[in-house]
């Protein structure tokens, strides 16, 4: 059982960004999603999030169609979003925020102890105002709001950008630990290193297309790939 | 009158306005905080909710007291439920664009205000307070109403800010004020949360029409001065704070009901407008309002 995408194509008004995504996330397995600036990483995951309409193809959960439902119906089938840039409720506090995401499951308080113990940090900062965490925590509660959804899939869009070197591991942890209690997660990743170390399998994208689906295991640092692909 | 005496008078007068412009202004805040739009025909929904009450009043067969207790319950209900229409309609359909729906509303307002005058005519009438109360100053009369009406509105705006931060339905309001397309993201319908908050609004200013309509009665044009005082509030409190609504609704309905007994009425006007020019060129987003 699987995210399932074929033939997917989304943009914004009447630009076209993705012509024909096919991609595939598996459970217990991280996948990146690598390529250029512009070539439509964030897009596929707002399209997959039913946050911009599909022009064509399908997107299945599990067997389950999600292309033309509501965006306000996708999370209740196991997609849950941490996007680019955090985008938490500022005014609000943590615990608010938390709220927030675990609104489809009714907040479950059992959910809400599992988050909190993936992120302690949280826990002493539950009363404080959202936009005023620190970049890292920020980050954390962005992810963390996420899973009080209790995803099945998780997509994550460059969730380590412009973080301290120990802020990112503790993230890159949690992701491990997603990924062993059976969450697929797609994650957006630009820096090699980081997607050797996590993913499972890595996707480049081209110009709106999945143009190859490549194992980490048989890549390393330096592979054509990446200056085929990302440029470095 | 001696001057202390007839400032307190005045003061008292000024807290009825500030009372009953919190709430109506309370409406139009939550209405452009939580949707980004500017209801123009805010003030036609407080003119409702007065002639609403005059006609459940009229209708109701009971001793004074039951017939507005009846009015305060149905009136605010039936124009919300009007707003939710309205909404559905109108506003989602130009999918709540800023320019768009202020050209909206404006039509809105003349559907109102036409409708009212043809099903309720051109003239002014009365609503009996629900109760005969006055209280004797060692200097003049004071109505019991009027300060019931303050302390009524300060009750519901007590439960408004309690319906904000204490309850879901509230989170929900937020959360969708502070980023709609991430609310969605978490499963919140925002269409939804877009009907109840514009039916909320305007049930909150048919209550202050409900309210007023004892004191001022019931006209098809009553809704102009609601409408400019109500912006004028919202605009220096901040559009989108609670808290900066309710501080300028007491600055403004103070000020309004000491330099109309002083002066005139028209001074007042114009000094609270003047009042709104200073902020929009010193701070914009208000006195409590966050920067965009």
């Amino acid at each position: 059982m699987a995210l399932e995408v074929q033939g997917l194509t989304a943009g914004y008004g009447p630009v076209t960004v993705l012509r024909g995504v096919d991609f595939r996330a598996e459970p217990r397995r991280i996948t990146c999603l690598m390529g250029r600036n512009g070539v439509g990483k964030s897009t596929f995951l707002k399209a997959l999030m039913g946050l911009l309409p599909a022009g064509g193809g399908t997107i299945s959960l599990d067997g389950r169609a999600l292309q033309g439902l509501p965006a306000h119906d996708v999370p209740k089938c196991g997609l849950a979003y941490v996007p680019q840039g955090r985008r938490l409720f500022g005014p609000l506090t943590v615990a608010e925020n938390l709220a927030v995401g675990g609104l489809v499951r009714r907040n479950d308080p059992v959910r809400l102890e599992q988050v909190l113990t993936l992120f302690p940090r949280l826990r002493e900062r539950l009363s404080q105002v959202a936009g005023t965490l620190s970049g890292g925590e920020q980050q954390m509660l962005a992810i963390a709001r996420a899973l009080c959804l209790d995803p099945k899939v998780l997509l994550l869009d460059e969730p380590t950008e412009g973080l301290q070197p120990s802020i990112i591991a503790l993230i890159q942890d949690a992701v491990v630990t997603l990924k062993r209690q059976g969450v697929a997660v797609v994650l957006v990743e630009q820096r090699v290193d980081a997607v050797l170390k996590l993913a499972d399998q890595v996707a480049f994208m081209v110009a709106g297309r999945v143009a190859e689906t490549r194992d980490v295991a048989g890549l390393v640092a330096g592979d054509p790939v990446f200056r085929t692909y990302v440029g470095v | 009158m001696a001057f202390g005496p007839f400032l307190l008078l005045a003061l008292m007068e000024g807290l009825v306005t500030a009372a009953v412009l919190a709430l109506a202004a309370a409406g139009l805040s939550l209405v452009f905080g939580v949707m980004r739009v500017v209801n123009v025909a805010h003030g036609e929904f407080y003119m409702l909710g007065a002639v609403l009450a005059w006609a459940v009043t009229t209708m109701f067969p009971g001793p004074p007291a039951l017939a507005f207790l009846a009015a305060v319950l149905i009136a605010p209900l039936l124009v919300a439920a009007l707003a939710a229409a309205a909404d559905g309609l109108i506003l989602k359909r130009l999918n709540y664009d800023p320019e768009a729906t202020i050209v909206a509303t404006i039509g809105l307002l003349y559907i109102l205000q036409q409708a009212a005058l043809s099903l309720y005519g051109p003239n002014a009438n009365p609503v009996t307070a629900p109760f005969e109360w006055r209280i004797q100053l060692p200097w003049f009369g004071y109505s019991g109403y009027k300060l019931f009406v303050v302390l009524a509105a300060g009750l519901i705006l007590l439960a408004l800010w309690l319906f904000m931060t204490r309850t879901k339905a509230g989170l929900i309001m937020r959360a969708t004020q502070v980023d709609r397309t991430t609310a969605q993201a978490f499963g919140i319908n925002v269409d939804r949360v877009y009907m109840g908050t514009f039916a909320l609004g305007a049930g909150l200013a048919a209550l202050a029409g409900v309210l007023i309509v004892p004191i001022q009665q019931a006209q098809y044009l009553m809704g102009h001065d609601p409408l400019l005082l109500s912006f004028i509030v919202v605009i220096i409190g901040g559009l989108g704070s609670l808290r900066g609504t309710l501080i300028a609704a007491l600055v403004i309905g103070l000020s309004d009901g000491v330099i109309s007994m002083f002066f005139t009425p028209t001074l007042a006007k114009i000094l609270a407008t003047l009042l709104v020019a200073l902020v929009l060129v010193f701070r914009p987003q208000g006195l409590f309002g966050a920067k965009a």
